[in-house]
């Protein structure tokens, strides 16, 4: 059963894995003028990426058991658009600082990993296990909800990884990547939580 | 033309007697040492021919094979002894070996991002270290960073981090370009191994313009490298540069550089540009050089 809501909620998680991973690419190319471009750099943004998700999914899922509505799942993407836009705006002073304070590159690019990426990240990863919190309808297709959910989030991440990876980076600046996505998760957090209030007062005259 | 359809012959028919005395995985690459008669060479990949990295007689050590190596010496016809010389990607260490031979007395900083190239570079092409030539595992980038923090200061800057099939694309922006010229002393002068065709070409040109203003192409052989010399206050006049051809040519010639020849090769870009206007400069934010290069 596909009703408009739950095509909206399956839509948005997709836009969700799809901004994760542009971000996560683009995080090489962020860091490599203080860190350079050794391994090293992308085992810090994994990890990172990787440490706020776990972090993230936990949290989304703690958040899903007190009344969830769609207009909080919106709320959820408009903080997560917010807190992407500091890694364009302040990338640049904080990688400074940390490379004029850290010798080492490994823990150097750790740290402005985990100062650009961490939080942002987290409130993405909120999204998946709150989307399988508004879909879900009864335990028998729980699973199934689950799996379709996992489907449409981690097909975006790979479009996310390719289309910024081959099209993306040739057409635009950097910062000019990360504002795009932090736009439309916030265009999407507003349409979310426009769609609840419309269907609530549609429900209250019915 | 036959003589050039021969030198590929002879090189094809070289590189099929090959044979392959090291080898080994590094973090980045796989390293290979070939040996050809007198010929050892290094490099980074077993299928192409061109994607050698370096190249030694082992009868003659001294000399240097490469066309761009040699071209780099047109260094020497813009700037007096170089007391610090900094080079960015070490691949077999023939031109610190030579610059080091050259100016015993200039302390020469060799920096390159993989250890089993040194290690190589040591083992099998007789690279030479002393308290004046050393060498040291970094990124070139963060290298250039930090020796801008220390208010260091180089007056030869070599420029040669780029392989043939992958550019570290963080090497070749605006903003590089201008912590290179911070750490660049008064006098001194860069220059960078680089490409001679593919649309990068122009991207290039207008990236070091930006930076360092008029500058120079060194080109001696079509559809090869050219060599960018960059950073200099002024352009020395035709007359200068034949004192220095004079100079330099005994000095060089048992390294088979011809310096006159090279010479004949330099074209400044002053009145001269060969890239549109609006060309897109690389910067931090603008680098996509690898998906450029074709």
């Amino acid at each position: 059963m596909l009703n408009k809501t739950n095509a909206l909620i399956y839509f948005l998680a997709f836009s969700s894995g799809f901004s994760i991973m542009g971000i996560e690419l683009l995080g090489g190319r962020i860091l490599a003028p203080f860190f350079g471009s050794s391994v090293h750099i992308w085992g810090s943004i994994i990890t990172v990426f990787m440490l706020s998700l776990s972090f993230g999914y936990l949290l989304g899922g703690k958040l899903s058991i007190k009344r969830p509505s769609l207009t909080k799942y919106g709320l959820i993407f408009l903080l997560a658009s917010v807190m992407v836009v500091p890694i364009a705006l302040f990338a640049e002073p904080i990688m400074a600082f940390i490379f004029t304070h850290i010798e080492d590159s490994r823990y150097g690019s750790l740290l402005a990993s985990t100062a650009l990426f961490f939080i942002p990240t987290i409130i993405l990863g909120m999204i998946s296990p709150y989307s399988v919190r508004l879909l879900v309808t009864d335990s028998e297709h729980s699973g199934q909800v689950a799996g379709g959910l996992y489907f449409v989030s981690t097909l975006g991440s790979a479009l996310g990884t390719i289309i910024t990876s081959f099209y993306m980076v040739l057409a635009f600046d950097v910062n000019t990547i990360i504002l795009g996505f932090a736009t439309t998760l916030g265009f999407l957090g507003l349409l979310a939580i426009a769609v609840n209030q419309l269907t609530n007062k549609e429900s209250k005259h019915v | 033309m036959f003589k050039w359809v021969m030198a590929a012959l002879l090189l094809t028919a070289f590189s099929a007697y090959a044979d392959v005395i090291h080898q080994e995985r590094s973090l980045y690459r796989n390293i290979l040492v070939e040996e050809n008669g007198d010929l050892r060479c290094l490099k980074f990949d077993e299928k192409t021919r061109s994607s050698s990295q370096s190249c030694m007689y082992k009868s003659k050590p001294q000399k240097l094979v490469f066309n761009y190596t040699k071209l780099t010496f047109a260094s020497l016809l813009m700037i007096d002894n170089p007391q610090n010389v900094l080079i960015i990607g070490l691949g077999g260490g023939s031109l610190s070996n030579v610059i080091h031979e050259l100016y015993p007395a200039a302390n020469i900083e060799n920096v390159e991002i993989d250890p089993a190239v040194i290690k190589v570079a040591r083992d099998y092409f007789d690279f030479k270290e002393t308290d004046k030539v050393t060498s040291k595992v970094q990124d070139g980038r963060i290298f250039i960073k930090r020796a801008a923090l220390k208010q260091q200061q180089y007056d030869w800057i070599i420029l040669d981090a780029f392989n043939g099939d992958y550019i570290p694309e963080h090497l070749l922006t605006k903003e590089f370009f201008e912590e290179v010229k911070s750490v660049l002393a008064p006098n001194g002068i860069v220059a960078a191994n680089t490409f001679s065709s593919s649309k990068l070409y122009e991207h290039e040109s207008a990236t070091y313009h930006a930076v360092f203003g008029d500058f120079i192409n060194v080109i001696t052989e079509k559809n090869s490298n050219r060599i960018i010399l960059a950073g200099f206050d002024n352009m020395p006049t035709e007359q200068s540069i034949a004192e220095r051809v004079k100079k330099l040519r005994p000095l060089l010639s048992p390294y088979d550089v011809d310096i006159k020849a090279i010479s004949k090769g330099m074209k400044s870009t002053k009145n001269n540009q060969d890239w549109p206007s609006d060309t897109k400069i690389l910067t931090d934010q603008y680098s996509p050089a690898n998906l450029l290069n074709f």
